[in-house]
């Protein structure tokens, strides 16, 4: 019998007096029988929970994790200090436990975090409004394609070479399947921003990301002009840590602003959940996916926060919905707003100036090794690429040895022997020093 | 309660930060000016205390599985284990970079191919992928190999999905999304779906069906196989919205009903708690001869290692990194601690508490279809419509008795639609409580209908004007 289920026998035996049953089986003759397995199902028996423990204990500890190691791998999905506080909230039952916000009287809590987490939202990307989240950053890209291609009528989508290849993979993936083609834009050889030559006809959007994959920062007025001069939106992707410091998409010209949002205080969780996030001007409102969370009145005039412009949503519109999303991140949004509220404009500032200065530093250093280069020559936030003499698996595999997680190993189509590290205000000089360090010895 | 921007206090930080222990250079130094923001972002500014405050005054506004019983139809509220909730923040797990080497990642991977395997043995079918992040995610990505399928054996004039009319908003929603025209399908008097009218609208244009079953009306389709079959025979594929699992672990399998690809709602079946709306997962099951169209890379085990692989014919990526692990490790944790017997078992107690509910209730509230039900109940309050109390009123008056409402106003089909799904984790004391609490309402509506008016009256906030929410949206705070 399972400690999750508080019918037992006589209570059960009570339940099926009621119903004129002899036994629970009588409950499944709606079942064709053909239908019905013959035997248990092929899995293990009940684990009781000290045995469970150790187990998934065991398999945890199979993992080398960045708690235990020092590492600089970011390309998507960053070890950022995440305040104990933010866990503790998470953990308050009356937020994990609740389904999505249907009934408003019971619901002011989540509701009201999420509202306040779009406007932080809006407050870092400069935009106008936020939903409540989408599934993770590349899905929140797909999403302004087509929001793009419903905005405009169009349905090519200019993607540039700096968003993350997972994203282009993503975008390809949609766009087979929902409608639109995709054109590449180039990225220039040196200063690793995006090129816009041409745009082609019937072009709904551009898409790029700033700082991009490889952590160069690129302009976004210039590339939003080219895009509005086409009748193209411009979405721009951004990293809401950088946005403490960096201009806002919206003051750029951005018509959408989408992005991964693991940044702000959620835990890497080997790549999910994440949290995508996505924000547009006013005039896009009513093509925008996914929950919206607005203030209100109840009618004795209380402030009251709801699911609002339900009407573009598939629980209503069916086939005609802006997104098929229901389920989206709001445990993830919620620790966003936490994290930011401790954080506050200062404390994101002061992170975001840590990343900044510390991911120079171990450029500096690593540059000072005669066979490395940089072959981008743009400004950087926390992420940088430098090549190496040789196959970065191979640094890698060597940096390992001595507890260090080296960069991410560029795949085909970047600098050749490329190798992307992420500097977050985690690490720290001494860390810095050893990596640099370690590199030339294994290089020596 | 007054925003988190209202207590905002300039100069104060909820944070400790180290100072820069490299040396510092001027940001303009890094970052040319014309890239940098001329004012910080308007965040609060608040202490820890205060932060703690704020967020835990808002947690109180809300109600939650923990707070009490929650029968939202087709949501599975069911009880989230404790114990799941830790093992998903062992830093081996919440601390793991999705792009470490598979040596670093042994643990998870064993997890992942685990996971997949017994998410086989629960319906069937022969290997799912964790990409998608939520059911309506799952259905998308099935749509997507549904459409592969097709076209890989150049059949391209299959471009209608059947949905029937009992269905989910996002089925019809996901099938629009990858391009195809929806067609609905009627329900017959027995809740089934209409066959006659099935057969009708099945031919070579036909890609597949996506069907719950049980469906929203809480009852198991009872003529599946011929379902099934007419859809085969016509060339398309049968997709499973594995919303309703619940109903049917250890009792049936989706694969063995004929179903070729499917969803799972780990959030729902599977225990993993739904935060306020998400993070949920939503792994995809293919039949054998679909594996090669999952999205990719998929983890996979060769002799003692692990590694990641692409099939041959992968729709391409459909998330970032591998879905929300987070949440699969939760649902690992569940299946582990439920056992084979532990789930049939589940399943046999949801079933037996929602006939009980709609037995006790039938009289006053007639169900849609008076059949037995499997894990949810469809009752009308159409009855109580009439007398002046609607369906949305009798959700406001149980919020004043303590309960999460019901699913209401859906199935679409049933007029004052009431969805009850109480789960196997609730105790017949609590079942009772809430069919007294339905009968008193009821009798209510008979006897002062207006007594609904102005319900719900316990509650943080009463009914909040929706209507000038949408016509004037305030979406951010403004100062």
């Amino acid at each position: 019998m399972s400690s999750y289920i508080p019918i037992g026998e006589r209570e059960r035996g009570a339940m099926l007096g009621d119903l004129g049953l002899s036994g629970v089986d009588e409950l499944f003759a709606q079942v064709p029988p053909a239908l019905r397995l013959d035997g248990p199902l092929d899995l293990p028996d009940a684990m009781p929970e000290m045995a469970l423990i150790s187990h998934i204990r065991s398999l945890a500890e199979q993992n080398c994790d960045m708690d235990h190691c020092v590492s600089y791998l970011g390309a998507g999905v960053y070890d950022h200090f995440i305040p104990a506080a933010v866990d503790h909230i998470l953990r308050r039952s009356e937020f994990y436990t609740a389904y999505t916000p249907y009934q408003p009287e019971i619901s002011q809590g989540t509701l009201q975090a999420v509202f306040e987490y779009q406007s932080m939202i809006c407050a870092l990307t400069g935009m106008d409004v936020s939903n409540a989240s989408l599934y993770d950053g590349a899905t929140a890209y797909a999403e302004a394609a087509l929001l793009a291609c419903r905005a405009t009528r169009r349905n090519s989508i200019a993607v540039s070479a700096g968003l993350h290849p997972h994203v282009r993979e993503v975008l390809a993936t949609y766009g087979r399947f929902c409608g639109f083609s995709i054109e590449t834009l180039p990225l220039d050889n040196k200063q690793g921003t995006t090129i816009i030559e041409k745009l082609p006809e019937g072009t709904a959007a551009v898409l790029v990301s700033s700082p991009n994959f490889y952590g160069v920062i690129e302009d976004i007025a210039p590339l939003a002009d080219r895009a509005h001069e086409a009748g193209a939106l411009l979405a721009a992707g951004a990293d809401p840590v950088s946005l403490a410091l960096l201009k806002p998409p919206g003051e750029c010209g951005a018509d959408i602003v989408v992005g991964e949002g693991q940044a702000l205080g959620n835990a890497s969780s080997f790549g999910g959940p994440l949290l995508g996030f996505f924000a547009a001007r006013e005039k896009y409102l009513r093509q925008m996916p996914g929950r919206i969370i607005g203030q209100t009145m109840d009618h004795s005039g209380r402030t009251a926060y709801v699911m609002t412009l339900q009407t573009r949503e598939q629980h209503i519109r069916r086939e005609k919905a802006t997104s098929n999303i229901c389920s989206n991140q709001a445990l993830n949004a919620l620790a966003a707003a936490v994290y930011m509220t401790l954080m506050g404009q200062e404390g994101l500032k002061r992170a975001a100036n840590l990343c900044l200065q510390k991911s120079h530093y171990a450029y500096e250093q690593l540059l000072q090794i005669s066979e490395i280069s940089a072959p981008f020559s743009g400004p950087f936030f926390k992420e940088f690429v430098v090549s190496l003499p040789l196959a970065p698996t191979t640094v890698n595999e060597a940096l390992w040895q001595r507890g260090i997680v080296g960069g991410y190993a560029l795949p085909q189509g970047g600098p050749e022997n490329g190798w992307l590290l992420a500097v977050t205000e985690k690490r720290t000089k001494a860390q810095i020093d050893s990596l640099a360090d370690a590199v030339k010895e294994v290089l020596a | 309660m007054s925003t988190i921007f209202e207590k905002s206090h300039t100069g104060v930080m909820g944070v400790s930060l180290p100072a820069c222990d490299v040396p510092e250079t001027a940001i303009d130094a890094l970052i040319p000016d014309a890239l940098l923001r001329d004012a910080p972002p308007d965040l609060p500014e608040v202490s820890e205390p205060e932060a703690i405050r704020h967020f835990t005054g808002l947690s109180r506004l809300n109600y939650g599985v923990d707070t009490g019983f929650y029968p939202l139809g087709s949501c599975t509220m069911k009880y989230n284990p404790k114990i799941n909730e830790d093992m998903a923040r062992l830093p081996g797990f919440a601390s793991l970079h999705p792009l470490q080497d598979v040596s670093q990642t042994r643990g998870m991977m064993k997890l992942m191919v685990a996971l997949d395997e017994m998410l086989c043995a629960v319906t069937g079918m022969d290997r799912f992928t964790m990409q998608p992040a939520a059911g309506a995610h799952g259905e998308l990505t099935g749509m997507m190999i549904m459409k592969a399928y097709h076209e890989s054996r150049g059949e391209t004039a299959r471009t209608k999905v059947l949905v029937p009319d009992s269905a989910h908003g996002t089925n019809p929603s996901s099938a629009a999304l990858c391009g195809y025209d929806v067609v609905t399908i009627p329900s017959d008097s027995r809740g089934n779906m209409d066959i006659e009218k099935l057969k009708a609208h099945t031919d070579d244009h036909t890609a597949g069906l996506m069907l719950t079953n049980p469906n929203t009306l809480g009852l198991f389709d009872e003529n599946i196989c011929e379902v099934a079959d007419i859809v085969h025979r016509a060339g398309g594929l049968l997709y499973y919205d594995g919303a309703n699992l619940n109903a049917i672990m250890g009792i049936s399998r989706p694969a063995d009903m004929g179903f070729d690809i499917m969803h799972l709602n780990l959030h729902k079946t599977f225990s993993t708690p739904h935060g306020g709306g998400g993070p949920g997962a939503g792994p995809v099951g293919v039949r054998r001869d679909l594996t090669s169209y999952l999205p990719g890379p998929l983890p996979v085990k060769n002799g003692e290692t692990y590694g990641w692989e692409t099939p041959e014919k992968s729709i391409g990526r459909i998330h970032s990194f591998h879905g929300n692990i987070g949440v699969a490790i939760r649902a690992y944790a569940y299946i582990l601690s439920m056992g084979a017997a532990g789930l049939t078992q589940a399943s046999e107690t949801a079933v037996l508490n929602a006939n009980y509910v709609m037995q006790k209730l039938k009289g006053i509230y007639p169900p849609a279809y008076d059949r037995p039900c499997m894990h949810e109940c469809v009752l009308s309050a159409k009855r109580q419509k009439e007398q002046g109390a609607s369906a949305l009123d009798i959700a406001k008056g149980l919020l004043d008795c303590g309960f999460h409402p019901p699913t209401v106003y859906f199935p679409l089909i049933v007029k004052e639609a009431m969805m009850i799904e109480p789960t196997e984790t609730e105790s017949k004391e609590t079942l009772d409580r809430f069919i007294e609490a339905m009968r008193e309402l009821a009798e209510k509506a008979e006897t002062d209908p207006e007594w609904f008016h102005d319900a719900p009256r316990t509650t943080p906030v009463g009914r909040a004007d929706e209507v000038a929410a949408a016509r004037n949206p305030v979406l951010r705070w403004k100062g």
